[in-house]
Parts: C-alpha cells; structure tokens; sequence
C-alpha cells in the first residue's frame, strides 16, 4: 500500500544534501510532493511530501544510511497528501526592527486576530551579532483587506517598522 | 474550443504572424473573445492557448478591480491585438501571475511597467498603444504565449527581494 508522510530532516549545512536524500527515495521507488529546504543559522533544513509503497518503518530504513552518514534527525507524520489545493495569497507583510524576543507572537497574534491566514513565512536574523536585526516576510489570505490588516499591526509601529501591501495576481 | 494546458506542445511554439484578414479570421477573434469571457479571470487570452498558432491575442480588464475596495484598473477597454510588437519598455516591477494553461501555480514574474506596442486590428490597419501596469502585464504575459513563452519561463524566486512598486 502506497503511503504519504510528511518528512522533516534536520542537519548541520554541507553540500549535496539534497541530492543523496532525494536519490535515496528515489532508489526506494518513493514519489516526491512538495517541498521547502533553507538553511537556517548553519543548518539545513528540508520539509519534504513523500510517497513511498511501505510505511514508516520502510521509509526510514530506505534514509538510514544517508542520514547517518549525514547525521540528519529524520521526523515523518503520515498526511493526507492534499496537492492540487493552492490558496494564492493577496497580501504580503514585511516587518523589520531591533530584535528582540515577542516579535513573532506579536506580529501573528495581530495578524491572526484581523482573520489573516499565513500561507507563507521566512524570517531571518541580520545585522551584526551585537546589534542583530529580525526581517519577517509574510504572504497570506487576508479576509479583512489592507488597512485592516495595517491596523491590526499598527500598535507594533513603536518597535518595528512594517508595510502591508496587496498581492494581485494576474490569470492570462 | 478548450484551453490547452502545459506541457502540450502548441503552448510552446513560435506562432506565425496574421497575414489574411478575412471573414474567417474575424469569426476566430469573435469566437475566441466570447470563449475568453467563459473564463475565470478572464482578462486576456491568446490563439496558441487554444491550439491555433497565430499572432492574436485579446485584453479586457474593464471589470477587473482591486483590492476589497474593488478599485477599477486603469485600462483602455477591450484591445484585439493581432502581430502585436511591443516596441518600448520602461520600468520594471514584480507581480504574480497564473495562467489559464498552468493550473493550480501561481508566481512571481518581473515585467515592465510601461509599454508601446504596435498591433494589427481585424482589418490588418495597424495602430500603436502605450500601456502600463496591471494592463500591459497582461499584454506582455499574451503576447509571450504567441513567441511559445510562459510565465513559468520568466519566474523569479518567491523570495525575491523586490517589491512592487505602486
Ligand atoms: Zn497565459
């Protein structure tokens, strides 16, 4: 019986990665679905969809070499696959300021509230290490619009700085 | 008539230019602007995405609004376009798009904000246009599909750091 899993697998960064992951499924007849990979700090990061003939214990057993030899943390949860069903968002979030903790739980706390569904988020930590910047990038479906959602996050406006703007997308 | 979708071959081929404007060509254009209307969206569609290879493209975005405010797009109504040559670009922003022959994928396409184009009406008189925003990024995502362009051919990250200018 063939199966998903969603599969998350955690490393220090080093090259090829993702080409012997991938090759190893791929030698275990496993089908790929959607996936986002980034490095995070030094680490490598992949949240992949996978459909393997087999269960959990097959599918780990077809990555147990690579990620020992990697030394990558494998993490699978059986999931209903759910393709075909992208909602296309119509608002974009940049926020940026000082870090310091709280920005995250704020932002999204607001952004929750005013019925704002994240489709979408990265964020990343600049600046210098003594003085370190937080830059949060958000897209999403805002049932609300683009001044509530301004609204929303304008009590955060002491701390950080941050734009709302209106994704439109064109069907040629 | 029916889209075509991606990875059908028409969808990726040079379309040859309008040379006979006759009764026939003119049924075509009447057919496929009704049929556009069908559509989804339907703000613009182009002769290849229903497997006829041959430069013709047509543009409305008179309903089309914005945002939850349903602000009107700036537009000059409904445009036949036949060997449409855009002649001038000017400026650049990113936008997201999505095609009728790309189901279920949108994304981010980086395109000129202004344009002037050249193009045929359907009796083969040629007039020039200029255009901008949210109008002449439908015309060039068309006018692409008769050069057998897709916007997947122009996509940019999604984590690209350009934002729309307004
Ligand atoms: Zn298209």
């Amino acid at each position: 019986m063939r199966n998903w899993y969603m599969m998350a697998l955690v490393g220090k960064d080093r090259p090829g990665i993702v080409a012997e992951v991938t090759e190893a499924l791929f030698a275990a007849g496993g089908v790929l679905g959607e996936a986002s990979m980034m490095r995070l700090g030094s680490n490598f990061t992949i949240m992949m969809m996978v459909e393997i003939e087999g269960d959990e214990k097959q599918l780990c057993e077809a990555l147990q070499p690579v990620t020992e030899r990697l030394e990558l943390h494998l993490h699978l949860d059986s999931i209903d696959p759910g393709l075909h069903q992208h909602q296309i968002p119509d608002l974009r979030v940049l926020v940026y300021g000082a870090d310091r903790p709280g920005i995250v739980a704020q932002v999204t706390g607001a952004l929750a509230e005013s019925g704002f569904d994240i489709t979408d988020l990265d964020s990343q930590v600049g600046g210098d290490s003594e003085k370190p910047i937080y830059v949060l990038m958000i897209e999403g479906v805002a049932s609300a619009g683009v001044e509530v959602t301004h609204q929303a996050l304008e009590p955060l406006s002491e701390s950080v700085d941050f734009r709302v703007e209106e994704i439109e997308t064109l069907i040629g | 008539m029916e889209i075509l979708t991606y990875p059908d071959a028409h969808l990726k081929q040079q379309c040859a230019p309008v040379e006979t404007f006759d009764n026939e060509l003119r049924q075509f254009v009447t057919e496929l602007e009704a049929f556009m209307r069908t559509q989804p969206g339907g703000i613009g569609i182009a002769a290849p995405q229903v497997g006829r290879a041959e430069r013709v493209c047509i543009i409305d975005l008179t309903g089309m609004t914005r945002g939850k405010k349903k602000r009107p797009v700036p537009n000059q109504g409904r445009l036949i376009l036949l060997n449409p040559e855009i002649t001038e670009w000017d400026g650049y922003e990113l936008g997201r798009e999505g095609c009728m022959s790309v189901p279920d994928y949108t994304g981010n396409v980086i395109r000129a904000t202004r344009i002037n184009f050249t193009a045929d009406d359907a009796f083969g008189k040629q007039h020039e246009y200029t255009s901008e925003g949210f109008e002449a990024r439908a015309i060039q995502h068309e006018v692409d599909h008769l050069d057998g362009l897709l916007f997947l051919d122009r996509l940019v990250s999604r984590r690209t750091d350009l934002f729309q200018r307004k």
